[in-house]
């Protein structure tokens, strides 16, 4: 349990960083950070087995850290820079990381699920040991791909696991605005018949067991399993969003939701102990920054390479 | 030499792929029992079991997605999309994750997927089973795009693109199924990216894809008749595009008209066009001339449709004005 706190307070670190970054100006693109849903990568990705792969999402870089891509790289990647995951080919949305079971965050709501589906058939129709996991956002269940894609790797029992990341905002849509299920997206699985797990994603040992129950199912091959999360967004959709649409209450009220002073809480840490933690993950953070500062720029013209294989 | 059916061609390539690797397999809407909806896939469940033919829902996202996923992992799969039309509602799949998964990743994945399609007019469907979408696909970094319209080729090319590693949309024509054609005893792959030059001819270059190709040598025929020689180029592969073969053809031949089925305004054609009017200005005696579909979705009623689709009369009608007749 201490090892997850460490991480989850290193991905904590690291997204608050980049968003200083960001917001000082030295960050291209736009960035998600997934502060408050630290539980959920962390719980997940430390009940997947070598060779599990999985798939993420635009607020990707909580999955990609979890899954073992190292920060440096990550970073680089955020910094465009030829040492990141992706050497400056994919960015923010678009983490990739193969080596670590990671095949690709998505920056199309939903875009990876009917992927994963298809690893999961790869995986079944080898006969191999591997699940393929796919994470999303209670955004991507009104979306086709998520409903076809639920349909079929029910229909083939694939090794697939669906990790819905219910923070309760589509943007800057309320679930209530965008769902009639919002507050038990797990009536969504029951209309494909595929079987589902409950857990509040903000205590990560909760959902590290739900999770290593939904991959032993799927590994056995018995079927995919839904896993509904509920979880909470600490911050806006993107660094900066002025969140004009949540309340004042709301905003306020995040603390409580935080992930990481309930599992400090239940691990019974001095306040000694966590900032000796909390040191290590700034200094993990700062190394990253460093790394990813002095990275080399990729040539122009590389950007036609890669086009084709 | 064995004569085969376009129809037969693309199985055997299907069955060839799938007895040398156990890695292909093949999915789609009613493939297994049905054997596709033109008959292609026919005796393959037989031959390798339903893990391999799958049927899959009325779900074009899903097929072609769990296709990519598998790619991803290390299969060879291949998916039918029953009507080309019907690409439109897995465009996301195709042109925002097959084909950018490998550059994305800075070039950690291979997606060896290939996407089996088939459309065309002539049988008065009406405007949503008959399109030719080809230039959608070829617009799109990442894909590779194939169009094969000869037994031969299409048995040669189905082969290699399902070996190729990068994500391959491979056009058939429904009217190209029961047309006949030799082919040799074994399988030979014919590489992506090399054009044909189907039929020699020293005044007028016809670059046709597709069923045109066929109603370019028809043309040809009534041309020579009236003292014109045509050449007929196919280019087969419409991405990569072996501009070298077409351009050659017309600095021998000095003439050119395009043609294709689909719509001409900005068909695959207007690219081809533009390619020529680059490397061969100084070649060309005549502008070039394009044929193609006129603009319109496709009518039901078969008058209609006849006068919307381009025929081997209008392919005749621009190699005339391309040599002043």
């Amino acid at each position: 349990m201490r090892d997850f706190l460490r991480e989850m307070l290193m991905i904590r670190r690291f997204e608050e960083k980049v968003e200083e970054r960001f917001r000082a100006g030295e960050l291209p693109g736009f960035l998600h950070v997934a502060i408050g849903q630290e539980a959920i990568a962390v719980g997940v990705c430390r009940a997947m087995e070598d060779g599990d792969i999985f798939a993420s999402t635009h607020r990707a870089h909580a999955h990609a850290l979890a899954g073992g891509t190292h920060p440096n790289a990550v970073m680089a990647e955020l910094y465009g820079k030829v040492e990141g995951c992706c050497r400056g080919y994919g960015g923010s949305m678009h983490l990739y990381d193969v080596e670590h079971g990671n095949f690709g965050a998505n920056a199309v709501i939903g875009g990876g699920l009917p992927g994963v589906t298809g690893a999961g058939l790869a995986f079944k129709l080898r006969n191999e040991p591997r699940v393929a996991v796919a994470f999303f956002g209670d955004g991507a269940t009104n979306i086709g791909t998520f409903h076809e894609s639920l349909n079929l790797a029910q229909l083939w029992k694939t090794k697939t696991i669906f990790v819905c990341e219910n923070n309760h905002w589509a943007e800057s849509t309320p679930g209530w605005q965008h769902s009639p299920v919002w507050d038990d997206m797990s009536k969504r699985a029951l209309a494909y018949d595929m079987r589902a797990i409950k857990v509040d994603g903000q205590d990560v040992e909760a959902v590290h067991e739900a999770a290593l129950e939904a991959l032993e199912h799927a590994r056995s091959g018995e079927g995919p399993v839904f896993l509904d999360v509920e979880t909470y967004r600490m911050h806006g959709h993107f660094i900066g969003d002025p969140q004009v649409y949540r309340t004042k209450d709301d905003r306020e009220d995040a603390a409580e939701h935080d992930p990481i002073p309930r599992l400090r809480e239940r691990l019974g840490l001095s306040d000694d102990e966590f900032d000796e933690l909390d040191r290590e993950a700034h200094a993990v953070v700062d190394e990253a920054l460093e790394f990813a500062k002095n990275g080399t720029d990729p040539r122009p013209e590389d950007a036609l390479k890669n086009v084709y294989a | 030499m064995p004569e085969v059916t376009y129809r037969e061609a693309v199985r055997d390539a299907l069955a060839a792929a799938m007895r040398s690797d156990d890695g292909v397999f093949i999915m789609g809407e009613d493939i297994a029992e049905m054997g596709g909806s033109m008959g292609v896939t026919q005796g393959l469940l037989d031959e390798f079991g339903a893990e391999r033919v799958r049927n899959t829902p009325i779900s074009e996202m899903a097929i072609v997605g769990a296709g990519i996923g598998a790619a991803m992992a290390g299969m060879r799969p291949v998916v039918e999309i029953m009507y080309e039309d019907f690409l439109t509602l897995s465009l996301e799949q195709i042109v925002n994750q097959a084909a950018k998964h490998r550059y994305m990743s800075g070039g950690q994945v291979t997606v060896p997927l290939t996407i089996r399609t088939q459309g065309g007019a002539g049988w008065s469907p009406g405007a949503q089973h008959a399109q030719q979408l080809e230039a959608w696909l070829v617009h799109v970094p990442g894909l590779k795009v194939a169009y094969p319209s000869t037994p031969e080729d299409v048995r040669g090319m189905l082969w290699t693109s399902i070996y190729d590693d990068n994500p391959v949309v491979f056009f058939e024509h429904r009217l190209l199924y029961p047309v006949k054609g030799q082919v040799p005893d074994e399988l030979e792959p014919i590489p992506l990216g090399k054009a044909r030059v189907v039929r020699e001819g020293a005044d007028v270059t016809v670059i046709a894809i597709g069923p045109l190709v066929h109603r370019a040598l028809e043309a040809a025929k009534q041309a020579e008749a009236e003292g014109i020689s045509v050449e007929v180029v196919d280019p087969r592969t419409l991405q990569p595009l072996d501009e070298d073969t077409l351009v050659a053809s017309v600095k021998k031949t000095n003439r050119a008209v395009v043609a294709h089925e689909a719509v001409t305004r900005m068909g695959f054609g207007a690219e081809v066009a533009s390619v020529l009017q680059y490397k061969a200005f100084d070649y060309l005696d005549a502008p070039i001339e394009r044929v193609g579909a006129k603009f319109a979705p496709l009518a039901f009623a078969p008058v209609m449709e006849q006068f919307v689709v381009p025929d081997a009369g209008d392919v005749l009608a621009a190699i005339r004005r391309t040599v002043g007749k």
